[in-house]
């Protein structure tokens, strides 16, 4: 990993992005409760391919969805989340 | 299985020490099992110790796909303490630290047990009234506990800058004067010695890969070195919990992420305490070899390579050296990582799963070491009677969506928060 390329700034350091979450424990407004509690707390916990959640906190700031292996580091795809994700 | 002992070291001595013999045998993995325990880590290997001691089972095998603490109770920096600030886990880790005290006579084999005080310092007003409050939660529930001034911390560890430009200021500190460090390869290896003398089967390069459940419940597992009938297991892998979850079916609240440790050149001993913050997160301590041992934050998102960013080790260093600046002039000398088992409140799960029959002891994150006898000792108690202890007992798998988690940090769920 250590390089990530923001669509906004290019490649720039690791050091400069926080991981939030795997995209699909995002919950939903309406969700109910029990299916709540589940996204919210169960992980599938890859050890491979996932897609992640990351910020870019110390660059422009912009949300991004990562397709990261979680044992190689290779990162396969960062793209901008859009409206409504 | 020859005792360790003075007088049999002196006839060793006599004999140019070629009568010991192996400290554990290396058995084939049996048919059969009335307990199996996954995972030979210091927490799988002192679980299937209390099995066979304190539970009375007598077939029971530890299954490990490596060697014997391999993962992370090799590769951490061995901090024992119990100075937690939740009822719930102080009470655990206290129960675990009188175990340590009388570990290695229980045992018969030296972990090198040393309570040479576990000090957090503070830095600011703030961190001298958090200290405080957490010293009367704990002297409360009587676990030691001593509110230091800037003099005495000066006076425990003379190398710390305590001058008014230092980049940390040192207000205080309190300290648990019975925590202290431990030899972590000889848990595991003691553990796995006296684990042996009472039949239990240690069987490395042993990966488990799939369990046969039948109706709900346990009926085998299914190894690289064949499948096995058991009807109860007790899993306690670390940051392979996830994996070894989802083989049974479940998923767990835990995310594997990595922590990394540092050592430099070893040097004549010059810190006799192990050092913490409330404010910093960075862990001085210096082993018996002489090296100085230093831990930070983890590396905050999930990971299984067991390889950290180089920037921590940076920012490791820097802070360090703020407090100790003597620091500056050793050469680091390793540097490694584990993938820790994170859990959503930051506290541990010990108990009951999905599946009957089998148990879980994990999410550990990174401070599961200080509580290896405790863990192990829950652990074997759950597999036993198939219900937690009541010192484990908050820390089930149900407290996530009852709302009861033990949320030391009080950072709310997020895994890498805690
Ligand atoms: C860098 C670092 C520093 C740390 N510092 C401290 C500290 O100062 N104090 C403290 O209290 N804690 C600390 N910890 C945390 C502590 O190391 C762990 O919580 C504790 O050692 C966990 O012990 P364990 O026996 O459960 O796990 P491990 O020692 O990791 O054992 C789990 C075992 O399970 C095996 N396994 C996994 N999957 C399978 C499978 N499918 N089949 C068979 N076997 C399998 C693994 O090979 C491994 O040997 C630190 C951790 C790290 C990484
Ligand atoms: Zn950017």
């Amino acid at each position: 990993m250590l390089l990530i390329t923001c669509p906004h700034c290019g490649e720039r350091a690791q050091a400069e992005f926080t991981y939030e979450r795997p995209v699909q424990t995002v919950i939903a407004l309406d969700a109910p409760v029990e299916v709540a509690v589940e996204t919210l707390y169960n992980r599938a916990n890859p050890r491979g391919w996932s897609w992640e959640l990351w910020r870019h906190t110390h660059g422009c700031g912009a949300w991004l969805k990562l397709h990261r292996h979680t044992a190689t580091h290779e990162v396969a795809a960062v793209a901008l989340l859009e409206a409504g994700a | 299985m020859k005792r360790y002992s003075a007088f049999n070291l002196f006839r060793e001595g006599l004999n140019g020490h070629k009568g010991w013999g192996p400290a554990w045998r290396s058995p084939e993995p049996a048919r059969s099992y009335d307990a199996v325990i996954i995972g030979g880590g210091g927490h799988g290997l002192a679980a299937a110790y209390y099995l066979a001691k304190i539970q009375g089972l007598k077939r029971i095998a530890v299954l490990e796909r490596g060697w014997i603490g391999g993962g992370n109770t090799g590769r951490n920096t061995t901090i024992v303490r119990s100075n937690y600030r939740q009822p719930q886990i102080q009470r655990l880790l206290e129960f675990s630290l009188k175990l340590w005290e009388g570990l290695s006579e229980e045992l018969n084999y030296n972990v090198m047990f040393s309570q040479r005080g576990a000090l957090f310092l503070g830095h600011s007003d703030s961190d001298m009234t958090r200290l405080a409050e957490r010293g009367d939660a704990l002297r409360c529930n009587g676990i030691d506990a001593e509110l230091m001034t800037p003099g005495q911390v000066a006076r425990l560890i003379p190398l710390l800058d305590m001058s008014d430009r230092a980049r940390f200021p040192v207000h205080g500190g309190l300290i648990q004067r019975r925590g202290g460090t431990a030899r972590h390869d000889a848990v595991a290896w003691g553990y796995a010695r006296a684990a042996d003398v009472r039949g239990v089967d240690i069987i490395q390069n042993c990966e488990v890969t799939g369990f046969d459940i039948r109706g709900g419940r346990i009926a085998g597992i299914r190894t690289s070195r064949g499948d096995i009938a058991t009807d109860r297991i007790g899993m306690s892998v670390a940051g392979a919990s996830g994996q070894v979850a989802a083989l049974a079916g479940f998923t767990l609240p835990i995310e594997s992420h990595l922590l990394q440790a540092f050592v430099s050149e070893p040097v004549k001993p010059m810190i006799d305490t192990v050092i913490m913050s409330q404010s910093i997160h960075c862990y001085i301590s210096q082993s018996d070899k002489g090296e100085v041992v230093l831990g930070g934050d983890p590396d905050l998102y999930p990971t299984y390579s067991q390889k950290g960013v180089p920037y921590r080790l940076e920012e490791v260093a820097g802070q360090a050296i703020s407090l100790i600046p003597a620091l500056s002039r050793l050469r680091m000398l390793r540097s490694w990582a584990g993938t820790t088992d994170m859990s959503f409140d930051g506290s541990p799960i010990i108990g009951t799963t999905p599946v009957e029959g089998l148990f879980i002891n994990g999410g550990w994150c990174y401070g599961g070491f200080k509580a290896t006898p405790g863990a192990g000792w829950l652990l074997a108690h759950t597999v036993a009677t198939g219900a937690p202890h009541d010192i484990n007992a908050p820390f089930g798998l149900d407290r996530f969506a009852a709302g009861a988690t033990v949320d030391e940090q009080g950072t709310g769920p997020m895994p890498q928060a805690h």
